[in-house]
Order: C-alpha cells, then sequence, then structure tokens
C-alpha cells in the first residue's frame, strides 16, 4: 500500500479517536460539576485541560459554557472536537478509493453534522445530548469501517492509529487523575469520592465493563489494574498494545517485509512491562513514572512507524 | 411495442419547436423516429408523478454514489450532483458502424502523424502540413524528438466530440489528445439508467459498456516495457484539488490500480518508484492525468510539485511507458486539426469517414479577412484551450466582444481559427414535466493499444440552456446516457 495512503488512514483514525476522547471527558467532567458545585470549577477544568495534554488556548475564563463552546467548537484549537473531525475527513477525502463509500458517507454526514447550524443550538439547550450525538457518529463510522472495508493493510492502520491514540490518551488521563486518587483530599465526602472515581471510569467508558469484574465495589488500586492491565477490555492500555501489536504483525503478513528489530522490540517491551508488573508493584512503586514510561513508549512507536512504513529514506529502501 | 399503433405525444410536448437542427427523437413532419417509438411511447404511458418519482430516485442514485461536484466558495464543502438528464440518447447500430469506422481511421492517422513529426517530419518536408503550424504550436515538446515510444503508440486514450449537423451527419468537432476527461460520467450514468427504465432498457438491446475499465486496463497493460510480464499500472493524479479527482478515483478503483501522486513516486537510476509501506516499489505503465507542463519540474515547468523529477528521463530510457505520451496536445491543437483530413489521405491513403467542422486558419491573410468581416455569424476559439474557455459565439456575442477578440486575432493570428456557427442536433430532454429539444454532441471513448477499441456510446453532453450551444459541464453543460442499439 502506498505510504501516503497508510499515512491518511492513520491519521483519520487518529483524529476521530481524539475527538471521541475529548468528547467524553469533557462530558464526564461537566456532569462532576453540577453534583460538587461552582467553588470547584476551576480546578476541574484545569485537571480536563492536563488530561487532554494541555492544548494552548484553554485557560479558565470563570465562564464554563463558553470554555466548553471553545472546546467543541473552535476550529483553530487543535485540541477542539470540529478540528479532530475535519482533520479526519481531510485525511479520508484524500483516499477516497481506499475507503468504502459507506465510510465515507458516515464521516461526511458527522462533518455537516457538526458544523450545521443546528449543531450549536442543540448544544446550548442541551450540552449532553450533542455531546452523545457526536459520539454516536464516530461510533457507526468504526462499525461500518469493520464491516465494510478489506481487513487488510489499510484496516490495520486504522488500527494502529486508533489504539496507539488511546493508549496514549489513557495514559495521559492515568498520569493526571492519579495523585488525587491515593490521596483524597480528608474534607471530602465519600459520596464526593465515589463520583470521582466513577467519574474516571467514564472518561474510558468503562464503568459498566469495570462492574462486571470488580462488582461496583469501587476502589483507586482497582481502577488503575483495570485500566491499565485488563486484556479483555477495549480501553484497557494493554488490550491497546496487545491490538498494536497485532496490527504490526498483520501489516508485515500482508506486506512480506520483516519489521526492524527497534519497532519489534520497543512494542515488546511496552507489552512485557504490562504483562509481567503487578498492580501492587505499580502502586508501591513510582506510578507516575510508570505512566509516564508507557507514554514515551507510544510516542517512541509512532515515530518508529513513520521511520518504517512512511517517511523511510530513498537511500536506506533501495539498499533492501 | 406495438408498430403502428398511434400514440398520443402531444401531451408530453413543452416549448418543442423544430427548427433547423436535426432532431434525434421527430422528422422534420413532427413524427416520431422509427427507433425512438419504444422510448416515446414508454413516456406516453407513464403518469406525469412516475416521472417525477424516477427522476427523484436518479438524482438519490447520484448522490449516494457521489458523483458530486464540490461547490468552493460561499457554503464550505457543499456539494451538487453532476446535471444529467434523464432521458437516454439513441444511436442505431448503422450510425455506430460509421463512427466506429471513422474514428478508428482518425485516431490511426493522428497517431501516425504524432510518431511522424517527432521523428523523420515526412509529412512537413512534403508541405502537406505547414511546418510553421507545427512549430510554433505551444503543446509541441521538442524533448520527443527522436524518441522511441513503446509500440508507436502516442495516444492510447481518447475522447473526440462529434455533433450531427442537419444533413444528419456526424462530423469530427475536436480530438481530445491529451487527457480526455468525462468516462466515468458514462459508466455511472448507464449504472443509474438501469436501475431507473430497467424494462426500456432490456426492450431496447442496448450495447454494454461496463467494460471500459478493463479495457482501458488491458490497452495499459498491452503498451508495458519489455520484459515487465507483470507490470504495475498506475493512475498519476493532481490530486484532490483537481475538478477530475472524482473520475481519477472511480477508474482507479474500477481498475484496482494505485492511484499515485506526483509526491508518491521517486526515481532512481531512470527507474521509477512508489513508496510504498513495504518499500519502494517499480512502477512500469503510468496512465498520466496530469498535463505535460506539470509533470517533471526538470524538463517541464520547474515550478510544479504535482508531477515527479526525473520522471521524463525515465521514460526515454524506455524504463517506464507514460500514457498519454508527451507532446500530444500537438495533434490536437484546433488549427492542426483543420489538416486532419489532408494526413488521413496522406498516411492511410483514404477517404475520410468522418468529415471535419469547415475551419478557417487566421495565419492565412485572405481566410482572416473574411472572418474579421464575418465575426457575428462566426465561432472563434483560442487553439490551445479546451473546456469552452477563450471562445466567441458571433451571434450570440456583442460588439465590444467581437471586437476584442478582432484585436487578439490581429495581435496574434496563429493563436485562434473561426468555424462557422453550427446548428448542431437536438434531443429531447426532460424539462420540468415535459420534453423540449437541447442542443448536444457526443464525446466517444477510444482506447488504442494493441488495436483501436470504442465501447459502443460515449458522453453526450447536453446544454440544458434553452437555445444554448454550449455543452462543457464547466459552462453549464449536463449529460445523457447514450444507448447504441444492436
Amino acid at each position: 500500500m502506498l505510504s501516503r495512503v497508510a499515512d491518511s488512514l492513520y491519521w483519520m483514525s487518529r483524529y476521530l479517536e481524539r475527538a471521541e476522547n475529548t468528547v467524553r471527558q469533557l462530558d464526564v467532567t461537566m456532569g462532576l460539576m453540577l453534583d460538587t458545585g461552582a467553588a470547584n470549577e476551576k480546578a476541574r477544568w484545569q485537571r480536563l485541560v492536563a488530561s487532554l495534554g494541555k492544548p494552548a488556548g484553554l485557560e479558565w475564563d470563570g465562564d464554563l459554557e463558553s470554555m466548553a463552546h471553545k472546546l467543541v467548537f473552535d476550529n483553530l484549537n487543535h485540541a477542539a472536537v470540529t478540528f479532530c473531525v475535519n482533520g479526519a475527513r481531510e485525511n479520508a477525502r484524500q483516499v477516497r478509493e481506499e475507503i468504502s463509500s459507506e465510510q465515507w458517507q458516515r464521516l461526511n454526514r458527522l462533518f455537516h453534522q457538526i458544523h450545521s447550524p443546528q449543531a450549536e443550538m442543540q448544544f446550548t439547550s442541551s450540552i449532553s445530548d450533542a455531546l452523545s450525538s457526536v459520539i454516536d457518529g464516530i461510533h457507526l463510522f468504526k462499525g461500518v469501517s469493520d464491516t465494510t472495508m478489506i481487513h487488510g493493510q489499510g484496516w490495520q492502520f486504522i488500527r494502529l492509529g486508533r489504539y496507539l491514540e488511546r493508549a496514549y490518551a489513557t495514559a495521559t488521563l492515568l498520569e493526571v487523575y492519579q495523585p488525587d486518587l491515593f490521596h483524597p483530599r480528608e474534607s471530602e465526602y465519600a459520596g464526593y469520592q465515589y463520583l470521582e472515581l466513577v467519574g474516571l471510569l467514564r472518561c474510558c467508558t468503562s464503568f459498566e465493563a469495570y462492574c462486571q469484574v470488580y462488582t461496583a465495589d469501587v476502589s483507586a488500586a482497582r481502577i488503575l489494574e483495570f485500566l491499565l492491565l485488563n486484556r479483555d477490555f477495549p480501553h484497557a492500555i494493554r488490550y491497546c498494545v496487545d491490538s498494536i501489536r497485532g496490527a504490526i504483525d498483520s501489516i508485515q503478513r500482508t506486506g512480506g517485509r520483516r519489521p526492524p528489530g527497534e519497532l519489534v522490540s520497543g512494542i515488546g517491551r511496552l507489552h512485557a512491562m504490562l504483562d509481567f508488573t503487578t498492580i501492587d508493584e505499580i502502586i508501591h512503586g513510582d506510578t507516575a513514572a510508570f505512566l509516564h514510561t508507557i507514554r514515551e513508549q507510544c510516542l517512541r512507536i509512532h515515530e518508529l512507524i513513520y521511520r518504517y512504513y512512511v517517511h523511510y529514506s530513498i537511500q536506506s529502501a533501495l539498499a533492501s | 411495442m406495438s408498430a403502428g399503433h398511434p400514440v398520443v405525444l402531444d401531451t408530453l410536448y413543452g416549448d418543442y419547436p423544430l427548427d433547423r437542427a436535426f432532431d434525434e427523437m421527430r422528422e422534420p413532419s413532427g413524427e416520431v423516429r422509427a427507433h425512438y417509438r419504444a422510448l416515446a411511447e414508454t413516456l406516453a404511458g407513464l403518469p406525469q408523478e412516475e416521472l417525477q418519482r424516477r427522476k427523484q430516485s436518479a438524482d438519490l442514485s447520484f448522490l449516494t454514489q457521489g458523483i458530486t461536484f464540490t461547490v468552493y466558495g460561499r457554503d464550505e464543502g457543499t456539494e451538487r450532483i453532476f446535471p444529467y438528464d434523464l432521458l437516454p440518447r439513441l444511436i442505431t447500430a448503422g450510425e455506430w458502424e460509421r463512427i466506429e469506422r471513422g474514428l478508428t481511421q482518425r485516431i490511426t492517422a493522428l497517431n501516425l502523424f504524432l510518431r511522424d513529426v517527432y521523428s523523420d517530419a515526412k509529412i512537413l518536408q512534403d508541405r502537406v502540413v505547414p511546418r510553421e503550424l507545427v512549430y510554433s504550436c505551444k503543446h509541441y515538446r521538442r524533448q520527443m524528438r527522436g524518441l522511441q515510444v513503446p509500440r508507436n503508440v502516442y495516444v492510447a486514450v481518447v475522447g473526440s466530440d462529434l455533433l450531427r449537423l442537419n444533413t444528419g451527419e456526424f462530423v469530427v468537432l475536436e480530438d481530445n489528445l491529451r487527457v480526455p476527461s468525462g468516462v466515468s460520467y458514462m459508466l455511472t450514468n448507464r449504472r443509474v439508467m438501469k436501475r431507473t427504465f430497467p424494462e426500456l432498457f432490456s426492450s431496447y438491446g442496448v450495447r454494454p459498456i461496463e467494460h471500459y475499465p478493463q479495457l482501458l486496463l488491458a490497452t495499459l497493460r498491452s503498451l508495458a516495457p519489455e520484459g515487465r510480464p507483470e507490470p504495475n499500472i498506475v493512475l498519476l493524479t493532481p490530486g484532490v484539488f483537481n475538478s477530475a479527482y472524482f473520475e481519477h478515483t472511480y477508474l482507479a478503483r474500477q481498475m484496482g490500480i494505485d492511484l499515485v501522486e506526483g509526491r508518491d513516486l521517486v526515481t532512481h537510476d531512470n527507474i521509477v518508484y512508489m513508496r510504498t509501506t513495504d518499500g519502494l516499489k517499480r512502477v512500469d505503465v503510468i496512465y498520466r492525468r496530469v498535463d505535460d507542463d506539470f509533470s517533471d519540474p526538470l524538463v517541464f515547468r520547474a515550478d510544479s510539485s504535482l508531477g515527479c523529477a526525473g520522471l521524463f528521463n525515465a521514460y526515454r530510457a524506455g524504463n517506464v511507458t507514460v500514457t498519454n505520451a508527451f507532446g500530444t496536445g500537438l495533434a490536437d491543437d484546433k488549427a492542426v486539426y483543420a489538416y486532419v483530413p489532408k494526413m488521413i489521405r496522406y498516411y492511410l491513403d483514404e477517404d475520410p469517414i468522418l468529415n471535419n467542422v469547415e475551419t478557417y486558419l487566421l495565419g492565412d491573410a485572405t481566410q482572416r479577412q473574411h472572418v474579421l468581416q464575418n465575426l457575428d455569424k462566426l465561432v472563434v476559439k483560442a487553439v490551445g484551450e479546451s473546456g469552452g474557455y477563450g471562445m466567441l459565439i458571433g451571434p450570440h456575442s456583442t460588439a465590444q466582444q467581437r471586437e476584442e477578440f478582432a484585436r487578439a486575432i490581429e495581435a496574434n493570428p496563429r493563436n485562434y481559427i473561426a468555424q462557422p456557427t453550427l446548428d448542431f442536433s437536438c434531443a429531447p430532454c426532460l424539462i420540468g414535466n415535459s420534453l423540449e429539444p437541447r442542443h448536444v454532441d457526443l464525446r466517444p471513448y477510444i482506447l488504442f493499444g494493441d488495436k483501436v477499441k470504442i465501447v459502443p456510446g460515449g458522453l453526450t453532453r447536453v446544454a440544458l440552456e434553452k437555445g444554448s450551444l454550449v455543452v462543457n459541464s464547466s459552462q453549464g453543460g449536463g449529460s445523457k446516457d447514450t444507448w447504441v442499439l444492436e
């Protein structure tokens, strides 16, 4: 497959994943603000911005509604939902012949939906409905991608983009949340702590899945275990890393060229880290550093994928 | 079809004058021509709502297939469907047979002409075509001199524009030998029409055209460099901002080949490669939809980034086939066009089967005088333009426009030609709820690899404005499906 095409599919997928993550975190944060009142608004907003990777231009100005509007509709802000959806559509447009018509139509519809005048109206009248209709659009696109596209290299690059973005975003989220998780402020009622923990799970659509594994007995350690080490839940980092490894294997199988040792060992190291570490070790060790390493490894894998599949030098390619 | 049974059609007709132009459906007396009878009867038998319903379902079909134009400007990313007419244009087997023979003859001669001009230039020595006409053509590429082209095929993909005069005779208005477009509309029109009028379609016995992408692929494969039994064939597009991008993606998908942009290609040691996730992969045949000027910054325009640096040298070395070849625009120059009948006689020793439209060359002083005195009756065209740009239609022009053209002609007579204003044929179109005649042309698509192949049909372009003679899609024209009958 052409490198340019792989590049476009990868970013189409990453942008959509990013949009979904932003929407979900915004929704959860605004929900929590209802319960805890205006006193904490600023701190919560700052935590939201931090867990989105600290994009610029989102400093708290005291008005939650205008801040939320900015995070959804500000086309110029790289973290904004519209910016991500535009990016996904633009990438899809460059490779119209590679994706199915259904995929294109879905993405196009999402794009028009979020840019229609009604979208902003719905946003003011019921922000929660507006956000969930964006998530619906993204879910439909993913479903259509899985059922209408040949599961060849292109599809694998879509998977790569999705799971790398998700692993990175989840690690960032946990890194931002973890100090509060283990050292809750004394003054807080137990009920608020519960809401906090559930909020964190909801940021990763994982509350119900968590309950199935651990019952509704939420504790910080178990949440961390679930979101880091569960091998069956698609939003858990370990699941993401397994999927990245699977995608690279499939790309190699269909292409025939062996991936470089660096890439294989980079993914292998991350995989082993999650496979052979217990949650006790993580909690009693340097949790922040552990999460930070995961993020760094994700960046490194991204870089190696680019160096090997997309932006390789002509000299090295001719030599092999 | 119940022959002889009188059909009441009068209610169908809207403003339907039968004037000087040939009418595809009706005799001058108003009678429906024999081969249009079944169509007319079907239409007469349909309730009006039903016709509208079918029109809407066809619209929807175009929209969901994504056969749309993106309209830039006011409304970001607004998409509009390609304008088309619901009623097919019918061509009888006899008419088609003549068109097919005529085009085969013409393309053969044009290829021989290109080969001759870029090698020994005998036709120029024999003074059949004036030397200065060729060497002053802006599409002449001196880099092509003496270059051996695979199978001596310069133009593998052609779309020639035909008109039907009021005598009923088909003539050639122009040849498109560079990057003819529109074939995807021919194919999608057919798909939609089959769905819209299934009974009518099967009752007529229409010759199929759906295998065009396969023929195109076979043509490209037949031109692959020697010793490359499994050639890697690609379609080179200028990219997503090109107005024909839809067609490029469509054809690439239909042929199952990669759609590449210039930035996907690199050359090394005169071999063209494309960058894939699996490393560099050699490219053997390029179906080029990028103009000469933009194809290789080392040889043509240095400021272009749409092409691939080194492409021309790889081509010259015979390591990659690029088709159509470079410099073929020479033979569709509107002034060189005037000499095509002479080329046919010179190379093939035959009389042209399809005639040209009478053309005045403005480089010639007496012809120029005549044209300048009759600007209000003639059509003047710039020789190197296409798409209906740089054109003066005398009877529809203002005095000021005529003056501007007169000045332009005096300043650079080689750049213009003139032709009589033709009343070319009209076909019935669905306008509102009734039938009205609109001017149509016909663009068949010709492929030339091992031999000439033409799928029976083509794109019938329609001037949807009442009385308009301009069929170009960039100027408000539309299209309709073309049925060649068995």
